[in-house]
C-alpha cells in the first residue's frame, strides 16, 4: 500500500491513504525510503516517526507500508557486532558509505558468510518453539543453538546434514497442521513484543561484577533490575562498563542510548583486548553493541533499548545468563518526550509523556530468570541494568522516580564522593538491594558462611561512621570518646581500602567474591581486635599500627598470590598487637 | 539549485517572532531555504522547520521586523541550508549567515555543504588521545586536553573568559604541527565592545591569519544565533576531515546561543521543558558537540572549547548541565580566585579533563603522577585553609602550615600567568616540581612512584636542569 506524505515536522512526518495500516507497523517514508514506524492512526491517516534525518522530505511524497511491525534480524553473526538503534552493522555501513553516516543507506544486519552448522534433530522429531534444532559455534566463548521460532510445532520432515550454511539457507522442514514450514538460521522478532517463554522464576544466584560494594553491600540477582542514576561525572558510564566488561554474565549487550560517540569508540578499542577474566578470551566475543549516540537520529535512540533487549532475550532463549546495560534511559526518556510533543500529546510531568512510567516498566519487566520454550527446560536470564542521568543531579524527576519504582536495586551515584574522587562514587548510605536477602544463600554456600554477617557488620559500622562524621563536624573528633574514633578509624579502612576500587588499575579493576569477602573479612577482624583492647584498657594511638595500615592500603592492588602472603602477614601481626583475634 | 524560475509566494498568513506562516504552498522540503523579499524589497534568507499540504513555516534568519502579510513575497529554493566551503575562509571574519564582514571579497568555493552535517559513524572514530597545548599552565599540566576533545569552560558573569579564550586561541597549537592548525572561533550574542576586543586581538597578535571569526552580536537576528554554531562546525569538519588540518573551535557562549533556541521554540509554541528550555535541548546541543572528534586514517581533528556562562553560578543550570552530560570535563571558572586577582581563576579541583589518563601517556611521563599529586596537595591546602578558618591560623601544625602555603604558591605561582605569558608544558610540569620541592615534604609525594621522583625532583636533577620560573 501506498500513502503520501502531508505534513513533516522534525522527526515526526504525518501521511495520508494508508487505511489498513498497524499501529507500530514499519514504513518506508519519500523517495529516499527512509525507515519510520507508525505511531498512531486516526482513520486512514497514519503519524510517523522517522529513524532518519527528514531535510528535504516534502509533502506528496511516497510512504509505503511493509506489512510486519519494526523487527530484529536473529541468527549467528549478531555477537561482535555494532549495530545502531534499528540494527543497522555500523562497521558494514562505514565500509560501504564511508566515515559518516548518511541517509536512507540500508545494510543486512546479518553477516554474508556461512557458518558450520551441527543438526540436532532428524526427520520424525517431534518439535515445538524454542527447541534447539542445531549449533553453531558463533565465537570461540558462544554457542549459537538454533531455535524454532515460537508457535511452531509439528514433524521434522528433512534435515540437511552438518555443514556450512548462510542464515538464509533452509536447515529444517517442518510438518505442522497449518502446512510445511522451511526454517533457516535466523528468524525475526518484532522488537516492542517480549518473546515468549514458559515460567518466570525467582532469581537465586547474584550476578557477580567484580566491584566490592556492588558484589558484598548491594548485589544483584540474574535476572534482576538495576538502575545508577547520577549526575555529570559522577561515572555512570565508567560503572556500567565495568559491568561490561566483568560481570559473570555469558553475553552481554551494551546500548550506548544518546551518549558520547568516543564512548563507544572506547568500548570498541578496549573490548578486543581485554580478557575475560574467568575464560581468558577477548570481552568482544560474547558482546553485542547498539550504539545510538546524542547525534544520531532520536527517534531511533528510542527503538534502540527495545532492540537491545529483544537481543538480549533472543540469547536468553538459548539458555545463556544474559545482561543488559542500558546507557542512558534518559536519553530514551528524552526521545520519548520529544516525539510525544511533536505529535501534540498532552504533556505529564516536567514534558514528559503521561505513559513514561508504563513504558519504563515495560522494558524492565522483560528482564527476568525464566523456564525457556521448548521442551527440554532450559533456564536462561536477561539482568537489565539502566543507568539515569537525572538533571542537575535531581534524583526527584520524574526518569528516575519512575524507574526507582520499578527496579530492584539502586545504586546512587554520589556527586560529593566523585569531588572527593571516591570512585565507584556509589553512596553506601542511599543505595539498596532487595535481592540481598535472597542471594545470601548463594554466597554462604559459595564464598564464605558467615558472608550475611559481615555484610550486616560493615554496613552498621558505615552507618555509625557517618553519624558520628556529622558529630565531628561540630564538636571536633578530640571530644570524641576512644571507641567512636575507633569507629571513625575503622570506617576511614573500609572507604579507602575496601569500597574506593580504581577502575583503569590492572588488578584492582575486578576483586573476586572471595578476595572482596577476605579484605572486608580482616578490617572487621581488626575492629574487634582492637575494640576488646580499648576494653583491656589500652588506648587508641597505642593500638593502631601505621603498618597494619600500609599493608591494608595496598592489598587491593596485589596479584593473587602477594595478596596472600600480605593477607597472612597482617595476621601475624595483628596476633602479635592484639593476642589470638576471635571471629 | 532549481533551475526554473523560482515561484513567489505571497500568501503569508501569520509572523510570529522569527516566525513565518506561509499559505497555498505546494511540495515545499522540510529544511529547504527560503528567501523572503520583505515589503522593502529587500531579501532575506530562512529555512523551513515545518511542511503541510499547503502551507511551511519558515525561520527568517534576519528576523521579522517590519514583514507584513500583504507584500511581503517568498520563494522556496528546493535545496536544504548548504554553505560553500574553502581553505580561503582561513583568515576572514563572516556574521552568523555565513556573510563576509570583513569588507574584502567573496572566496570562491571548493564545495557546498550541509550546515547540520551528518553524524559521525561511531566505528570511524578515533579516541583522542594526542595532546593539544594551551599554553595554559591549569589546563596543560592539570586538566590536559586532547585533540578531538570536546572540553568546555564553565564560567559566570563579570570572570574574563573572553581573555582566556582569546589566549587560548592565540596559544593554541599541536605540537610540531604548528602549520597545520586553524582555530574557528565562534560568538554567538556577543556584546559590540566584546567583539571589539576579539577582532582587535586576533588582528594584533597576528592569530586571524590562522583563524575563522564568526560573529552574531547580540542584536543580530536571534535565527543566525542558532545557525552561527552550526557554520563554524561546518567550516571545522570541512578544515579537519577534507583538508586533514587540526582545528580547535571555540563557542562563546552556548548559554546566548540555547536562549536563542529557546526563543525559537516559543514562538513555535512548543512545550517547554526544564526553565523554558525546549525538551530536545540535550539533542540539540549534541548535535554541535558531537561533531569534534577524530575520524580513523585522517589527519586532522575537531577539538571544542564551548564556553558556558553559569547564571548566577548556578552549576545545575539546563544548559550547564547538559552540556556537562555531554562533553568530556569541564574547566571550572571561580569567582573567589577571580577575586584574589589569580588570571587565569581556574580552580583545578572541580575542573576534570576525562580524556586525560590517555593523554598523558603520550606527553612527558611523570605527568599524570605529578599532576595526580599536585591535585592531592591542593585538595588537603583547601581542607587546611577550611580548618584554618575555624581553629585559627595559629593554631595548625607546622606540617598543616606548609600546605597552606603551597596552596597559596600553587594559586599565584603556577594557576596564575599572564594574558601574554605563553607556557609550554615542560615548563609547566618542572613549574609543578618546583612548587613540590619547596613546600611538600618528599615522604608525602605517596601519588609519584619513586623512580619518577628520582629522575624529575629537582633535589635529583643536575643543577640547572631546572629552568627557572622567571624563564619566558
Amino acid at each position: 500500500m501506498e500513502g503520501k506524505i502531508t505534513r513533516v515536522a522534525g522527526p515526526v512526518v504525518m501521511a495520508k491513504g494508508l487505511s489498513g495500516s498497524k499501529m507500530y507497523e514499519m514504513v518506508r517514508v519519500g523517495e529516499d525510503k527512509l525507515i519510520g514506524e507508525i505511531v498512531r492512526l486516526v482513520e486512514d491517516r497514519a503519524e510517523i516517526q522517522v529513524y532518519e534525518d527528514t531535510g528535504g522530505l516534502r509533502p506528496g511524497e511516497p510512504v509505503e507500508t511493509t506489512g510486519s511491525l519494526l523487527y530484529v534480524e536473529l541468527g549467528p553473526g549478531l555477537i561482535g557486532q555494532i549495530y545502531d538503534g534499528i540494527q543497522r552493522p555500523l562497521t558494514l555501513i562505514r565500509d560501504e558509505y564511508g566515515d559518516f553516516i548518511m541517509r536512507g543507506v540500508v545494510a543486512e544486519p546479518l553477516l554474508k558468510r556461512s557458518w558450520s552448522f551441527k543438526p540436532k534433530v532428524k526427520p520424525g522429531d517431534k518439535i515445538v518453539g524454542g527447541d534447539i534444532i542445531g549449533e553453531i559455534q558463533e565465537t570461540e566463548l558462544v554457542i549459537h543453538k538454533v531455535l524454532v521460532p515460537p508457535g511452531i510445532k509439528g514433524t521434522v520432515k528433512s534435515v540437511e546434514p552438518e555443514g556450512d550454511y548462510t542464515a538464509d539457507d533452509t536447515i529444517v522442514t517442518v510438518e505442522t497442521s497449518s502446512g510445511e514450514v522451511k526454517l533457516t538460521l535466523k528468524q525475526k522478532w518484532p522488537v516492542r513484543i517480549p518473546r515468549p517463554y514458559k515460567k518466570r522464576l525467582d532469581p537465586t544466584d547474584p550476578l557477580i561484577t567484580g566491584t566490592r560494594i556492588l558484589d558484598f553491600l548491594f548485589p544483584i540477582a540474574k535476572g534482576g533490575t538495576a538502575a545508577v542514576p547520577g549526575g555529570f561525572g559522577t561515572g555512570k558510564t565508567v560503572l556500567q562498563h565495568q559491568l561490561a566488561k566483568w560481570s559473570d554474565a555469558s553475553i552481554v549487550v551494551y546500548v550506548g542510548c544518546g551518549e558520547r560517540g568516543n564512548e563507544m569508540t572506547d568500548v570498541l578499542r578496549s573490548f578486543p583486548e581485554l580478557k575475560d577474566p574467568r575464560t581468558g578470551k577477548p570481552l568482544m566475543e560474547r558482546t553485542i553493541l547498539i550504539a545510538n549516540t546524542s547525534n544520531m537520529p532520536v527517534a531511533a535512540r528510542e527503538a534502540s533499548i527495545y532492540t537491545g533487549i529483544t537481543l538480549a532475550e533472543y540469547y536468553r532463549d538459548m539458555g545463556y545468563d544474559v545482561a543488559l546495560m542500558a546507557d542512558s534511559t534518559s536519553r530514551w526518556a528524552e526521545a520519548l518526550r520529544e516525539v510525544s510533543g511533536r505529535l501534540g500529546e498532552i504533556p505529564g510531568e516536567e514534558g514528559y509523556p503521561p505513559y513514561l512510567a508504563d513504558r519504563l516498566a515495560e522494558f524492565y519487566e522483560r528482564a527476568g530468570r525464566v523456564i525457556c520454550l521448548g521442551s527440554e527446560d532450559r533456564i536462561g536470564s536477561v539482568t537489565v541494568v539502566g543507568a539515569v542521568s537525572p538533571p542537575g543531579g535531581d534524583f526527584s524527576e520524574p526518569v528516575t522516580q519512575s524507574t526507582l519504582r520499578i527496579v530492584r536495586v539502586f545504586w546512587a551515584l554520589d556527586k560529593s564522593l566523585a569531588e572527593q574522587r571516591h570512585f565507584p562514587a556509589i553512596s553506601w548510605l542511599t543505595s539498596y538491594s532487595l535481592y540481598s536477602g535472597v542471594l545470601e544463600d548463594w554466597f554462604r554456600k559459595n564464598v564464605a558462611p558467615d558472608w550475611g554477617a559481615l555484610r550486616t557488620e560493615v554496613g552498621s559500622i558505615l552507618q555509625r561512621e557517618s553519624e558520628l562524621s556529622e558529630l565531628v563536624k561540630l564538636i571536633g573528633a578530640d571530644a570524641l570518646p576512644e571507641r567512636d574514633r575507633l569507629t571513625l578509624y575503622i570506617g576511614r579502612l573500609l572507604r579507602e581500602d575496601f569500597l574506593m576500587q580504581n577502575a583503569f588499575h590492572d588488578v584492582d579493576t575486578y576483586s573476586p567474591p572471595t578476595r572482596t569477602y577476605k579484605i572486608a573479612k580482616t578490617i572487621v577482624d581488626l575492629h574487634r581486635a582492637m575494640s576488646s583492647a580499648l576494653s583491656r584498657g589500652a588506648s587508641l594511638s597505642e593500638i593502631t599500627s601505621p603498618e597494619i595500615r600500609k599493608i591494608l592500603s595496598q592489598l587491593r592492588y596485589m596479584p593473587e598470590e602477594e595478596f596472600e602472603n600480605a593477607l597472612a602477614e597482617l595476621r601475624d601481626i595483628m596476633k602479635k598487637l592484639f593476642g589470638e583475634v576471635s571471629s | 539549485m532549481t533551475s526554473l524560475a523560482p515561484k513567489y509566494y505571497r500568501t503569508v498568513r501569520e509572523v510570529r517572532g522569527p516566525l513565518l506562516i506561509v499559505e497555498k504552498t505546494k511540495e515545499v522540503g522540510y529544511g529547504e531555504i527560503v528567501r523572503v523579499l520583505d515589503p522593502k524589497g529587500g531579501e532575506r534568507s530562512g529555512s523551513v522547520i515545518e511542511t503541510g499540504e499547503g502551507y511551511a513555516i519558515v525561520q527568517v534568519f534576519e528576523g521579522t521586523s517590519e514583514i507584513d502579510a500583504d507584500k511581503t513575497a517568498v520563494t522556496f529554493l528546493g535545496d536544504t541550508l548548504k554553505i560553500p566551503v574553502s581553505q580561503d575562509i582561513v583568515g576572514r571574519v563572516l556574521n552568523g549567515r555565513g556573510e563576509f564582514i570583513d569588507g574584502e571579497s567573496p572566496v570562491v568555493p571548493d564545495d557546498y555543504l550541509d550546515v547540520n552535517g551528518l553524524p559521525i559513524n561511531p566505528t570511524a572514530r578515533e579516541y583522542p588521545k594526542d595532546f593539544m597545548q594551551t599554553g595554559i599552565s591549569a589546563i596543560d599540566g592539570m586538566n590536559t586536553l586532547s585533540q578531538g576533545q570536546k572540553l568546555p569552560l564553565f564560567t559566570g558573569s563579570g570572570l574574563p573568559h573572553n581573555q582566556l579564550a582569546m589566549q587560548i586561541a592565540r596559544q593554541a597549537k599541536v605540537p610540531g604541527k604548528e602549520e597545520e592548525f586553524v582555530v574557528v572561533f565562534g560568538a554567538m550574542g556577543i556584546s559590540y565592545e566584546d567583539y571589539k576586543f576579539f577582532v582587535n586581538n586576533f588582528e594584533k597578535t597576528g592569530a586571524l591569519s590562522r583563524s575563522v571569526l564568526i560573529v552574531n552580536l547580540a542584536d543580530d537576528p536571534v535565527a543566525e544565533r542558532i545557525f552561527a554554531p552550526r557554520l563554524a562546525m561546518t567550516y571545522a569538519e570541512y578544515l579537519a576531515f577534507t583538508l586533514e588540518i587540526h582545528v580547535l573551535v571555540i563557542l562563546t557562549d552556548m548559554l546566548s546561543y540555547a536562549e536563542g533556541l529557546r526563543e525559537i521554540s516559543a514562538a513555535r509554541e512548543e512545550m517547554p521543558g526544564r526553565r523554558g528550555f525546549p525538551g530536545y535541548l540535550y539533542t540539540d546541543l549534541a548535535s554541535i558537540y558531537e561533531r569534534c572528534g577524530r575520524i580513523l586514517g585522517k589527519r586532522g581533528s575537531v577539538t571544542l572549547i564551548p564556553i558556558v556562562t553559569m547564571p548566577n553560578d548556578d552549576i545545575t543550570h539546563p544548559v550547564v548541565d547538559l552540556t556537562g552530560y555531554i562533553t568530556e570535563g569541564q574547566i571550572f571558572l571561580d569567582r573567589n580566585l577571580h577575586n584574589k586577582g589569580i588570571y587565569p581563576p581556574i580552580n583545578v579541583l572541580p575542573s576534570l579533563s576525562r580524556l586525560m589518563t590517555e593523554a598523558t601517556r603520550y606527553t612527558r611521563e611523570d605527568h599524570r603522577d605529578l599532576s595526580n599529586q599536585l591535585y592531592a596537595a591542593y585538595a588537603r591546602a583547601q581542607e587546611v585553609r577550611n580548618l584554618a578558618l575555624i581553629i585559627g591560623e595559629e593554631a595548625l601544625e607546622e606540617s598543616e602550615r606548609r600546605y597552606l602555603d603551597f596552596g597559596n604558591a600553587f594559586e599565584r605561582r603556577f594557576v596564575n600567568q599572564g594574558f601574554e605569558e605563553n607556557r609550554d608544558l615542560s615548563y609547566t610540569l618542572d613549574l609543578g616540581w618546583k612548587l613540590l620541592a619547596e613546600y611538600v615534604p618528599e615522604e608525602d609525594l605517596t601519588r609519584i612512584p619513586r623512580k619518577i621522583i628520582e629522575r624529575y625532583h629537582p633535589r635529583y636533577r643536575h643543577k640547572g636542569a631546572v629552568k627557572s620560573e622567571e624563564a619566558p
